[in-house]
């Protein structure tokens, strides 16, 4: 393991151990080592011993704040619908949170989604975590049966022998466009804050805005054609809490529920449009995706475009209101079509 | 009456391009930018060497699509008011041509077979298999995620197949397995396999893997209460990635989708782990928590489905190990299950 990550896991622990000991918090939330080479699991640790097992990577890829809401829920007195809420304080859960699952916590804070007075954050600024289909593609498929990572390496080993690869060449897109990798709100820090940042966040994006309208249109449908429906990226994203999604309602039935090429690109698009002004661009959706299908691509778009438009960025300040909650006679409001040219009705 | 025949390189593309002129064809490719294996449509340029020396690795998604199509179109009818015979659900008069499955692995084919156990009286499942060439290859190397052997299968085994090409020391063969794979190769002969007749299959069924035969004697309650179910399901988001790589998860729903005055009758996939699965139309769902989902997938595959059928659902592919956001790893639920 990276020296790094190596002094960030026994940080991690101790401290998880510590709160869990001292009955600070009730769980802490982390990762313990997954049964794959470059995998991790969201782990629960509900005793100090529990503690041990936690550990930190570069495959931490799944967003913890996802889980948030569930776990302190499952921590309160049992009580029916129709029971008040309780009164006094509530156990508190102790949670890892990078830069964009800080802002994820933001984001939840201000939907009420979370207590933020529940939560113990421990901030970890993110070195950018590795993308496993990156290295599948990197190997040409071959299978890995032993990764170590040094600082700026990977080793990979299998039956074809082994070799080193650049731990930056196969680190995730979004970690690459990342402008913002220490925590936004956090109780305790666990290292010294990165000083990384992206120089061109938004270049995926802009070359497919450079590209003609019926060239976005062949790549959208090209992109998600080998969609599954299995909602990974859905499911994946601290955003989407709907306790029902419009396409598992049926009645009425939004949307078509099998692979038709309409239904799924109305799945993505609208589930990216949900996103908007709220996104972390956190990767998580574009890591569960079992068929790498570059979902966020779409959420980054709109983060784009919400910063182009709003000068915001979602999660960054718990005083700030997310921009789609507010509206100001100033608000950007063009309403352009850029294939027919034609402008909304203006004031 | 020989079962089996030598054939070399060249006749077996030669067999096979013939193949391609009068069925569709899909066999394992590899993508060369990813990495990831799909089942792919042959077209007029064949891959030969993917085809003489089959990539490695577990294709992306099961052949279960081409047995449970995504979405089946299983009727038509019409609403429209001045119609005579409006709401009357009709054959959805789809052409099933016959689709041949080639260099299918063992896990994959069995998978058919299993699949065909619920599906036995199921008129759809059953036009498919009809349909189906299985044309099975044995696993020379296996991934670290593969089990089959835990579950019953082999990597060399052909159960599912209809036909099999074999290596041998100086080439390959081509072995009939049933008489569906007989007949195809009468109409289609490739090389001397004129007269080829199946191999028997073995009487009395196979003898079920030690898995099965363990759960089958396990008391339902207790494995459905044991005090596991919510570490497993902790991690899970619910998404239905496992299930739908999954090739022996064969639950579906049905929807009427109508547009106009037109509407068609699918049945598509469901999955244990979305909300409206088992869903009353009182509201009530039995499996309304995320623990009772993820205890499902289980019991299904190892429990309700051995207790019924005999062998477990699964084939071993690893398929849910590889993909599952979360590293839920199924060897590991196995483990438990036995020990209850």
């Amino acid at each position: 393991m990276t020296v790094k990550h190596a002094e960030l896991t026994q940080e991690i622990q101790r401290q998880a151990k510590e709160l869990l000991a001292s009955g600070e918090v009730a769980a802490f939330l982390g990762f313990s080592a997954g049964s794959l080479p470059m995998t991790t699991r969201p782990f629960v640790a509900r005793t100090p011993q529990e503690a041990e097992r936690l550990v930190w990577n570069s495959f931490c890829t799944v967003n913890l704040a996802n889980y948030l809401p569930a776990l302190l829920k499952s921590l309160e007195p049992p009580r029916s619908p129709k029971d008040p809420p309780p009164t006094g304080p509530l156990p508190k859960v102790g949670v890892l949170a990078t830069g964009c699952w800080s802002r994820n916590i933001v984001v939840q804070i201000q939907e009420n989604q979370v207590d933020r007075s529940r939560l113990v954050i421990l901030g970890v600024p993110s070195r950018g975590m590795v993308d496993r289909k990156k290295v599948l593609a990197a190997l040409q498929g071959k299978e890995v049966l032993e990764a170590q990572e040094d600082d700026h390496s990977l080793r990979l080993k299998g039956k074809w022998g082994e070799t080193e690869l650049s731990r930056w060449a196969v680190v995730r897109d979004n970690c690459q466009s990342c402008r913002h990798p220490n925590p936004v709100l956090f109780d305790r820090l666990l290292d010294a804050a990165s000083e990384r940042q992206a120089q061109a966040p938004f270049s995926q994006i802009e070359a497919i805005e450079a590209m003609s309208s019926d060239e976005r249109w062949q790549w959208f449908q090209q992109a998600f054609a080998s969609c599954i429906r299995c909602y990974a990226c859905r499911n994946a994203c601290p955003l989407c809490y709907c306790s029902t999604c419009f396409v598992d309602d049926n009645r009425p039935q939004w949307v078509g529920k099998a692979l038709n090429a309409p239904d799924v690109l109305t799945f993505h698009i609208l589930r990216a449009f949900h996103c908007a002004g709220r996104c972390t661009d956190c990767g998580a959706c574009e890591s569960v995706c079992p068929m790498g299908i570059k979902v966020r691509l779409l959420t980054q778009k709109l983060s784009k475009d919400i910063l182009t438009l709003f000068g915001a960025e979602a999660g960054m300040d718990v005083s700030v209101p997310p921009p789609f909650t507010t509206y100001a006679p100033s608000d950007q409001n063009p309403f352009e079509c850029d294939t027919c040219s034609s402008k909304g009705k203006k004031e | 009456m020989p079962m089996k025949i030598r054939i070399n390189d060249h006749q077996l593309i030669q067999w096979i391009q013939g193949l391609i002129t009068k069925f569709q064809v899909f066999y394992p490719l590899q993508d060369a930018n990813s990495g990831v294996v799909h089942i792919q449509k042959a077209t007029g340029s064949l891959n030969s060497d993917a085809i003489l020396k089959p990539v490695s690795g577990v294709p992306k998604t099961s052949i279960k699509t081409f047995f449970m199509p995504q979405p089946e179109v299983i009727a038509r009818f019409s609403i429209a008011a001045q119609d005579a015979e409006a709401f009357v659900l009709k054959e959805p008069g789809t052409a099933l041509q016959t689709q041949v499955l080639l260099n299918i692995r063992p896990c994959d084919a069995r998978s058919v077979a299993l699949n065909s156990m619920p599906y036995a009286e199921d008129p759809y499942f059953q036009k498919m298999l009809k349909r189906t060439v299985i044309i099975g290859r044995p696993c020379d190397e296996t991934c670290s995620t593969c089990f089959c052997e835990l579950v019953g299968g082999s990597p060399h085994g052909t159960e599912g197949m209809d036909l099999v090409i074999l290596k041998t020391e100086d080439g390959l063969a081509l072995e009939v397995l049933t008489q569906k794979g007989a007949d195809f190769l009468k109409q289609n002969p490739c090389a001397e396999s004129a007269g080829l007749q199946p191999t028997p299959q073995q009487q009395g069924g196979q003898e079920l893997p030690i898995v099965a035969r363990e759960m089958q004697k396990k008391d339902l309650l207790a494995l459905y209460n044991a005090s596991f179910w919510p570490q497993i399901a902790e991690a899970c988001i619910n998404c239905g990635a496992c299930t739908f790589l999954c090739p022996t998860c064969y639950c579906f729903d049905i929807q009427d989708e109508v547009a106009g005055t037109k509407g068609v009758r699918l049945r598509y996939w469901d999955s244990c782990m979305f909300p409206l699965f088992t869903l009353h139309a009182s509201g009530h769902n039995p499996r309304g928590q995320k623990v009772q989902r993820v205890r499902n997938r289980f019991m299904h595959k190892f429990k309700y489905f051995p207790d019924r059928f005999g062998p477990v659902s699964c084939v071993g592919c690893g398929r849910c190990v590889k993909d599952c956001p979360v590293n839920i790893d199924i060897r590991e639920v196995i483990s438990l299950m036995q020990a209850v």
